[in-house]
């Protein structure tokens, strides 16, 4: 596969990847805000600090962390290169780019996708019904990556977009984490102490996570919700889980033997997996959850350089805090 | 539907006067759907095309670069029979030019017998002193050719340009096949219509065919300027039809008499590039230094045989429309046969006489330069202001050998859906012929084509940049 191709397709899977997270973090937000008069006043400030994009949003819209400014900065706004309609933008461009190397039903997936989210952001009343488009996004999102399973040969291609879907799923899952734990257990000492039942199930659900996390562990208990969500190995939005599959996908493409590398991408994926496949929770609580899920997202970082180091025989400059594709290469 | 339609003082496709259909299976097939029903299709076409997302780019476009090319869902029809001749036409013609390609960039016979002056080629914009003494692998030079036909008031066909470069719109004669089979399945049934499907394993046949010599699998990939480029929707439909890599300049390099392309797993060699980039700028070594999106040191690789480039550079000397002038006497040297499909007479300003001519007579006559396509600096002289045709003759005297001029040929028409009503609308017809050896049996030619129409009421510029738009193409029978 040619290198910039690779790329394309990487980012276009991540951008997709990306998109479906945001609709999903604003889906549990809505659900939550809505019956709960007084007693519960839910935040949105958490929700851009989970994208990564603070700075974005102050610079925008200073520091009014109102539904509406949340809602309109993570769904329709251009200006945030992180909105829905930003990364399906950016999905479909690169999609363009490299449509030759994508089956006609995942090329017409991804544009339909663009297209008919697109065509929301023209109906002025979105903004304030949102829930018709979330469900759209995270519909034509699984349709895509259906598309990508069932038609396109599990070579290189889909390689690359596992791996991309993959690394930008266990990024997003670690910021889930790392957020809405610091707000719910503001103190080390407060672990263990009394739990926020509806707030603990809605960190799950904005994984998608409470109905598995249900069956395997029942009640909730934030030791638990925490292993599940970062360590659970059968969970396929854990980061543990997103990680093992990201290492099958590139050795795949590279064709190297399990617990050797043939390049520093293998070598750093392997070291974060590692560091997942025999931690416990209860080290990494009392370690600091936050300095742990610092330095995942730090690596991942530097994982994404590192993969493209890779297939394009260059790194990347330093990037913001959410990892971007470097350029397109005309 | 068809009962209230009125051709205009010209050739209809469909209609040969009103009432009188040259196609009844199909014009009664069609008048079982109410206009309404037709409207209704029409619009389910265009929702369709932009869910595939077949489009192309306007320059210079302001409300976005992609654009749904329009496409009107009555077909325009052709009877086999005709079509045979037409074909027979193309291959001949394809078949003649190839050989003059050849001849002008070797042994030079057709000067050297008189029949084309050297100074015709020394002065043609579009001549390549870099293929000098150069025969690319098997001798073929034209790989890909989109003749622009158009139909005269007499009835008769006319070529109107060769396009040995890098013709383009053979994407849209297959989806818009797909969209009508989907959109408009009453006109198909019970009809024996030439299938067109097949052009992409025919394209990668002529590619692989053409491969370098003693290249056991060869590797054939497109070359596109990239995804600005107004077809790129087409550049990327073909590689995706034929299963090979869409590739950019910057994805190739050359190295050690070799062409590359970067992949995953490191170099690969690349045997046959289907380049949709003109001449010029392939190569900043020896064309234009500035180009971005050649590749450095290419027509080198080109030239020593280890490369395949579809179509080889150099053909455009044949697309000069000074040149085209002599395409029936091309045939006739070449050939020994009488050119099947008609010139349009052709007057050369570089001529005095013939210059004189034009000067006289150019309210009557359309002025083209020698070497543009897409209809850029053409002059309707029936239709030009005083001044504009002022501004023409100024342009001529100062540099005769860029133009031409012809006699306004009136194209045929096709009932187009406009509005609530069908109106004849003007069309052209770019059948694509593909050359994949030096013998005539290596020629195939896609049946039908590209009907590019002009949706404004009375214009016969069909050009997608200027207000065309396209219909389904079937050759019937």
């Amino acid at each position: 596969m040619l290198s910039r191709v690779a790329d394309a397709i990487f980012w276009m899977n991540r951008y997709i990847e990306r998109a479906e997270n945001v609709a999903r973090f604003l889906d549990v937000n809505q659900n939550l805000s809505l019956g709960f008069h007084g007693g519960y006043q839910t935040q949105w400030e958490p929700l851009i600090r989970t994208t990564g994009d603070l700075e974005k949003f102050t610079e925008l819209y200073d520091e009014e962390y109102s539904q509406h400014n949340v809602v309109r900065f993570l769904t329709f706004d251009e200006n945030n290169p992180n909105s829905i309609v930003s990364c399906l933008k950016l999905a479909r461009e690169n999609a363009r780019r490299v449509r030759d190397n994508l089956s006609v039903a995942m090329w017409e997936a991804i544009n339909k996708c663009y297209l008919r989210v697109k065509e929301f952001s023209r109906k002025s009343s979105t903004i304030d019904n949102v829930q018709e488009l979330l469900d759209l996004v995270k519909e034509q999102s699984q349709l895509i990556v259906g598309a990508c399973e069932t038609t396109l040969s599990h070579s290189d291609a889909w390689n690359i977009s596992r791996l991309g879907r993959f690394i930008e799923r266990a990024d997003k899952t670690s910021r889930i984490v790392d957020v809405k734990y610091y707000i719910l257990l503001p103190r080390i000492t407060d672990v263990g102490g009394n739990l926020d039942v509806v707030q603990w199930a809605a960190l799950l659900n904005s994984a998608s996570g409470l109905q598995m996390y249900r069956r395997k562990y029942g009640r909730i208990d934030p030791d638990r919700v925490v292993e599940f969500l970062l360590l659970d190995r059968e969970f396929p939005r854990s980061m543990h889980f997103c990680l093992i599959h990201a290492e099958i996908a590139l050795r795949s493409m590279t064709g190297s033997q399990p617990t050797a590398y043939s390049n520093r991408a293998e070598q750093l994926l392997g070291q974060i997996k590692s560091r997942l496949n025999y931690a416990s929770v209860r080290d990494i609580i009392n370690g600091g959850l936050h300095e742990f899920v610092d330095s995942f997202q730090l690596q991942l970082n530097e994982l994404g350089e590192e993969i493209h180091a890779a297939f394009y025989g260059e790194k990347t400059a330093k990037q913001s805090q959410t990892q971007q594709q470097s350029s397109f290469s005309y | 539907m068809f009962q209230n339609y009125q051709p205009v003082n010209t050739f209809d496709e469909l209609i040969a006067n009103p009432g009188v259909s040259r196609f009844e299976n199909v014009t009664n097939r069609l008048n079982q759907l109410s206009f309404e029903e037709l409207k209704l299709r029409q619009q389910a076409t265009e929702q369709r095309m932009e869910d595939l997302g077949i489009t192309f780019a306007v320059y210079g476009h302001k409300s976005g670069t992609e654009k749904i090319w329009p496409f009107d869902i009555i077909p325009r029809v052709i009877a086999r029979q005709e079509w045979t001749k037409i074909e027979a036409g193309l291959r001949q013609r394809i078949f003649a030019l190839n050989l003059f390609i050849q001849d002008i960039y070797n042994d030079q016979k057709i000067i050297k017998d008189g029949i084309i002056a050297e100074e015709m080629i020394q002065t043609a914009a579009t001549f390549r002193k870099q293929c000098i003494g150069h025969t690319p692998p098997k001798g073929v030079w034209t790989h890909i050719t989109g003749t622009d036909l158009i139909r005269h008031s007499d009835g008769e066909m006319y070529v109107l340009e060769d396009n040995l470069r890098c013709p383009s719109g053979v994407s849209y004669v297959l989806e818009n096949r797909e969209v009508m089979k989907r959109i408009l399945p009453e006109f198909f049934e019970g009809e024996s219509i030439a299938p067109v499907n097949d052009y992409p394993e025919q394209l990668l046949n002529t590619l692989l065919a053409t491969a370098p010599d003693n290249v056991v699998s060869p590797v054939a990939v497109v070359m596109t300027p990239g995804i600005y480029n107004s077809a790129y929707f087409e550049h990327s439909f073909l590689a995706q039809e034929m299963g090979i890599e869409l590739v950019q300049g910057s994805d190739l390099f050359v190295n050690n008499g070799f062409v590359y392309m970067k992949t995953t797993r490191g170099p690969k060699k690349v045997d046959v590039i289907y380049r949709r980039i003109d001449d010029t700028f392939l190569d900043p070594d020896e064309f234009n230094e500035d180009s971005m999106i050649g590749v450095p040191g290419i027509m080198a690789v080109h030239r020593q045989g280890n490369v395949t480039l579809a179509n080889a550079p150099g053909t455009g000397i044949a697309d000069d429309k000074a040149i085209y002038a002599f395409v029936p006497q091309i045939i006739k040297y070449y050939l020994n046969e009488d050119a099947i499909i008609n010139n349009v007479p052709t007057f050369i300003c570089s001529d005095p006489v013939q210059r004189q001519h034009v000067l006289e007579n150019m309210h009557n006559l359309v002025i083209k330069p020698t070497n543009e396509a897409g209809g850029y600096g053409i002059v309707l002289g029936p239709h030009a202001s005083a001044q504009e045709l002022e501004d023409c003759k100024q342009l001529i005297l100062a540099d005769p050998r860029n133009y031409i001029a012809q006699p306004m040929l009136a194209l045929s028409t096709v009932p187009t859906i406009c509005g609530d009503v069908l109106e004849p609308r003007h069309v052209d017809l770019r059948p694509f012929i593909l050359l994949g050896g030096n013998q005539a049996e290596n020629i195939y030619v896609l049946p039908g084509g590209l009907t590019r129409v002009a949706l404004k009421k009375g214009s016969i510029i069909v050009n997608s940049s200027q207000g065309g738009g396209s219909k389904d193409t079937a050759v019937i029978g």
